[in-house]
């Protein structure tokens, strides 16, 4: 049995255990939603913000915080939501978009206030690629193609 | 919107009809898209239209529930347990889907409605419609960018797709103007202000479209007073049923 220690940095450091159902590689604290951890005695609560409104990784996100917490020994968890502040790829870490990158997502990268495009070809790091559909397989992705190795990749838009 | 008491929930639920109405419309795309890319474009504006839809059932239920001391509303049973004479969604919506030029250009026309309206909430008084309006108007800008490429795309295109477009513009005139006929729950003045701007966008997309704003139409109206057409009994029907069967059924 592990013994829970009621601090909200610990606790926010062992989130790095819990993943993006759909981009594995990403912890919930890469993604930039834990808003805020709250200690009530031996009250948990994590306060998160959903990505897009309609995410459906949201609820399995929140129900893995749950379950992890609980198997570290935390018995009172609970997660809620909270939409403002509206989350922002602009609250990504960095060592979020450099995971991103490794794992073959060009990650979200601001042009202009309104205008953004992927920086590279994840894969062999041309710039000079091209958009195919502003939506990719998730919400969060748009799927681009890169005109000097060819190959489509998914590329994080910035939100 | 105007007053707090009377007209708060009846709005949030008319917000909420619209995207739950249009985003099931929609899903009906899903494995049917022209192409690949494009039919995992529809199916995720449909995936942000519910996700609003979601949020403001939960915000409606917390009205509701607050007013009648308990806890019997929640988003499932707005969703799932009202007739149809109970939806406020715009006609619309509603309508059939139509071929890919006809879902295209109703999107178009409410996303661009949808935009300018949230864009007004963004500022309400009301703090958690505001923060529903300032998330989705990130997602809605989106759609805006998406569904105008595609009416610019099929309108200035083939002669076939240009015909099939100038035919569905006609088609759906006489449902936009119901988008700005204010109901006792909407404020007049806004909306007025929203119809002109949004009058100019469409204009100048369909223009560039080589389409006609058609002029002088008679509009449609009866969705917000709960007179629906004859489409939505049948799209409840098939999304309530299992509710309806197995009452509180979950996964
Ligand atoms: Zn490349």
């Amino acid at each position: 049995m592990v013994t829970p220690v009621y601090d909200t940095q610990h606790i926010h450091r062992l989130l790095e255990a819990v993943s993006d159902p759909e981009i594995p590689v990403l912890s919930v604290n890469d993604l930039g939603i834990i808003r805020d951890i709250q200690i009530n005695g031996h009250q948990v609560e994590v306060v998160i913000t959903p990505t897009y409104s309609g995410c459906p990784a949201m609820d399995m996100i929140a129900e893995s915080i749950q379950s992890y917490l609980h198997s570290c020994g935390y018995n009172e968890v609970k997660v809620t939501t909270v939409l403002s502040p509206a989350w922002t790829t602009d609250w990504m870490t960095e060592t979020g978009k450099r995971k991103l990158e490794t794992y073959g997502i060009a990650p979200p990268n601001r042009i202009t206030r309104d205008s953004d495009a992927p920086k590279k070809c994840p894969r062999c790091g041309s710039t000079d690629t091209r958009v195919i559909s502003q939506f990719g397989s998730t919400a969060c992705k748009a799927l681009y193609q890169c005109n000097e190795c060819m190959e489509p990749f998914d590329y994080f838009k910035c939100h | 919107m105007k007053n707090q008491s009377n007209s708060t929930v009846p709005f949030i639920l008319y917000l909420a009809d619209n995207n739950l109405i249009l985003a099931q419309r929609n899903s009906e795309w899903c494995g049917h898209g022209p192409v690949l890319e494009q039919d995992i474009a529809i199916t995720n504006i449909t995936l942000d239209l519910i996700g609003q839809a979601r949020m403001l059932y939960q915000l409606a239920a917390d009205h509701i529930n607050r007013q009648n001391g308990n806890q019997d509303a929640t988003e499932d049973t707005l969703a799932y347990l009202r007739n149809e004479r109970e939806f406020s969604n715009v006609l619309m919506v509603e309508l059939p889907k139509g071929h890919w030029g006809f879902t295209v250009l109703r999107q178009y026309l409410f996303s661009e409605f949808q935009y300018l309206l949230y864009r007004h909430l963004s500022a309400h008084a009301d703090e958690p419609l505001s923060a529903i309006a300032i998330k989705s108007l990130k997602e809605v800008t989106y759609h805006v960018q998406w569904s105008r490429e595609w009416v610019l795309r099929l309108g200035d295109g083939t002669s076939e797709s240009h015909q099939k477009m100038a035919d569905a513009v006609q088609d759906i005139w006489m449902y936009t103007g119901e988008l700005f006929q204010a109901a006792p729950f909407e404020d007049a003045a806004v909306l007025q202000s929203i119809h002109t701007e949004w009058k100019q966008r469409i204009s100048e997309t369909l223009e560039e479209a080589t389409l006609i704003v058609p002029e002088k139409v008679f509009m449609q109206q009866g969705g917000k007073q709960g007179i629906h057409t004859e489409h939505l009994g049948y799209m409840l029907a098939e999304m309530q049923y299992l509710q309806r069967m197995h009452p509180n059924a979950t996964w």
